[in-house]
């Protein structure tokens, strides 16, 4: 039972949730809500935007300004909401194929552009809601529906992406580890430009079943053997590193954000 | 008092839009509509609005469905593929009953087409483009002068009724440059969204009014919290299995733009009230149609000419009125027949109905329209 602050984000005319008994989803979101209570946020002031998908339900079970859009374009959304209202707190929750196969254009331009949203990636490997097919992150070798042989497509780093394409902050974490991933977003929601944090999930219920994390527990067993903080991956070979999750902080620089940008051109603008 | 421009189509709607209180425009380039974007680049920040160019059209439609959700009259421009990308964001707006202004400047299809000439084939997909039924409010401009005119309609359509409205205009007018006569738009004429007067904690977002079905909105920020989406939602905006709060919505959804059709529908007639051919055209196509049918006047055939300024809803009833006095409806279209069919359904066979179809980039001459009224009359 989350504390009554916490408690008063959620809209629980809304529930019962859609999520699996055991889906990492609900730890991410109550992750999300102790950091907005933290940071003191008005929930008239708090954008959530979410695409389509098992994780982007999330947006509707906050009591903020929610906005539940379409498959991979809920960046396209919050970014026009973000430009309108440059004061709003802007948060994107997504899930790894809305993110990173259908919204892939918008995830790279988002970061390019660094709008001050901070998306936070639930990645759980696979589509849980349609039924367990593959993502762009799903592992080589891993089984879904429709890698029924196993995966043979490489899978996306996310925080690689998200870096190569100019992101303020990009950081990633597991649900094993709910406080680290708290302390993420909220730094993320801090950071002023484009945030990315990626939070490894599970959806026991299809990916676990054909890939040998049946419960919800051999999936947290799984985070915790196999998460590598940053500084001792430095040390690591490939070799080494191979299927380990690197966790820590891996880009958190000042750049220029975009609405500050935009707003100063209007100052100029109309100034002369 | 009127200021005196000499302007293109495309700038028309643009400026037009600006007069309508517009201030934010997301989009993505592509020809015939780019000039749109242009001047609204350039204008925008004058008015402390917002212009973004996003990185495809699917993004430039969020993008100003998201600027609208936060409180800003909000435009986007597009043409051919660039309308077919936006049809799935489309929905969401009209579930979400978002207002938006979308503006398609007509060019060859399918697929990329002919990017440099005028066609009307996307006025079908303009009403049904999007999956799933909903209401259509389209307006199609025949002159830059129209272009202006009824970009201040659209926007006032769109926060009036909550919903998308549509400009269907083509090449030849997004291009073509004519003098315009500057209206001052007074500011009581136009439209503000309906906002919601309960305290935040009574505020059901999608409660219709009892007297014109129609919620009021909030913007984030504005001190409300709620929910939008795009699955079939009930009053509170939240998603529903509920047979009976989906056929309400869906219900509701249709009926907004039903019982307000005779508020939204508008035409234009010549010559009718004995006319025995009526020729019916809308957009650059009217332009020449009208012409023939002036010069048929002058060769003593009793011609008229019927001009939809909106597509949707179809002026059927004023129509079908004429349809009982008329011999002959000559539909000439820019497409191989696809408004004719709404003439079909609206006149119920009570006038010959012939389509007239060009789709080789050119334009229809006068005489060559003229000659199918010597035929028909």
């Amino acid at each position: 039972m989350p504390n009554q602050e916490v408690f008063s984000w959620l809209r629980t005319r809304f529930f019962p949730h859609i999520w699996c008994p055991g889906c990492g989803h609900g730890i991410i979101m109550h992750a999300l809500l102790r950091a907005l209570v933290t940071l003191q946020k008005k929930k008239s002031q708090t954008v959530i935007a979410s695409g389509i998908g098992c994780s982007s339900r999330m947006a509707g079970y906050i009591d903020a300004c929610t906005v539940h859009t379409t498959h991979g374009r809920s960046l396209g959304f919050a970014t026009g909401i973000k430009l309108a209202k440059p004061e709003l707190t802007v948060i994107d929750v997504m899930g790894d194929g809305d993110c990173t196969a259908i919204g892939g254009n918008h995830f790279i331009h988002a970061c390019r552009r660094n709008i001050d949203i901070t998306a936070i990636v639930m990645n759980n490997n696979i589509y849980g809601m349609t039924g367990g097919q593959a993502s762009p992150t799903t592992p080589a070798g891993s089984m879904a529906t429709t890698t029924p042989y196993g995966a043979i497509d490489p899978s996306f780093d996310i925080c690689k992406l998200a870096e190569g394409a100019g992101a303020a902050y990009v950081a990633r974490s597991t649900i094993a580890n709910p406080k680290q991933a708290e302390q993420f977003i909220l730094n993320g929601i801090q950071k002023k430009g484009f945030s990315v944090v990626e939070i490894l999930t599970h959806c026991h219920t299809t990916f676990g079943r054909k890939n040998n994390r049946r419960t919800p527990i051999d999936n947290v067993n799984y985070f915790k053997n196999n998460s590598v903080p940053l500084a001792k991956a430095k040390d690591m070979s490939p070799e080494e590193l191979a299927g380990k999750i690197v966790t820590g902080e891996f880009v958190n620089k000042d750049v220029p954000e975009y609405t500050e940008q935009y707003l100063a051109l209007i100052e100029n603008v109309r100034g002369k | 008092m009127h200021d005196v421009a000499f302007w293109q189509g495309n700038e028309a709607i643009a400026y037009g839009s600006l007069a309508a209180g517009c201030r934010f425009f997301g989009g993505y380039p592509i020809t015939p509509s780019s000039e749109i974007a242009e001047i609204m680049a350039v204008e925008l920040p004058k008015l402390n609005g917002r212009f973004i160019q996003m990185e495809d059209e699917i993004a430039g439609i969020a993008a100003t469905i998201g600027g609208s959700i936060a409180g800003m009259k909000s435009l986007t421009a597009t043409s051919g593929p660039g309308f077919s990308l936006k049809q799935e964001n489309l929905g969401l707006a009209y579930m979400a009953e978002i207002p938006i202004v979308v503006v398609d400047v007509m060019r060859g299809g399918p697929s990329t087409g002919l990017p440099t000439k005028a066609a009307q084939q996307d006025v079908m997909q303009a009403r049904w483009g999007t999956h799933g039924d909903h209401g259509t409010i389209c307006y199609a401009p025949a002159s830059v002068q129209e272009c202006y005119e009824v970009a201040v309609k659209a926007f006032n359509s769109a926060e009036r009724y909550r919903q998308p409205v549509l400009i269907m205009s083509d090449e030849i007018i997004g291009h073509m440059r004519e003098k315009v006569l500057v209206p001052k738009i007074d500011s009581s004429k136009l439209v503000e969204r309906k906002r919601p007067t309960d305290i935040p904690e009574k505020f059901v977002p999608y409660r219709p009014d009892p007297k014109d079905d129609l919620p009021c909105m909030a913007s984030f920020g504005d001190g409300y919290t709620w929910h939008i989406t795009g699955l079939t939602h009930n009053e509170w905006g939240f998603p529903t299995n509920n047979a009976d709060e989906i056929e309400k919505k869906m219900k509701r959804l249709m009926r907004k733009i039903d019982r307000f059709r005779d508020d939204i529908v508008e035409y234009e007639t010549v010559s009718v009230d004995d006319a025995a051919v009526l020729v019916l055209a809308y957009g650059s196509v009217a332009r020449s149609s009208l012409r023939a049918v002036h010069e048929a006047r002058t060769r003593g055939i009793k011609a008229g000419f019927f001009r939809p300024v909106t597509l949707w809803p179809f002026p059927d009833k004023e129509l079908e009125k004429l349809a009982r006095k008329v011999k002959t409806i000559i539909v000439p279209e820019l497409n191989c027949g696809q408004m004719v069919l709404e003439v079909e359904r609206a006149v119920h066979g009570k006038a010959k109905v012939v389509a007239y179809s060009l789709v080789n980039g050119e334009l229809f001459k006068p005489e060559e329209i003229l000659a199918v009224i010597e035929e028909v009359a």
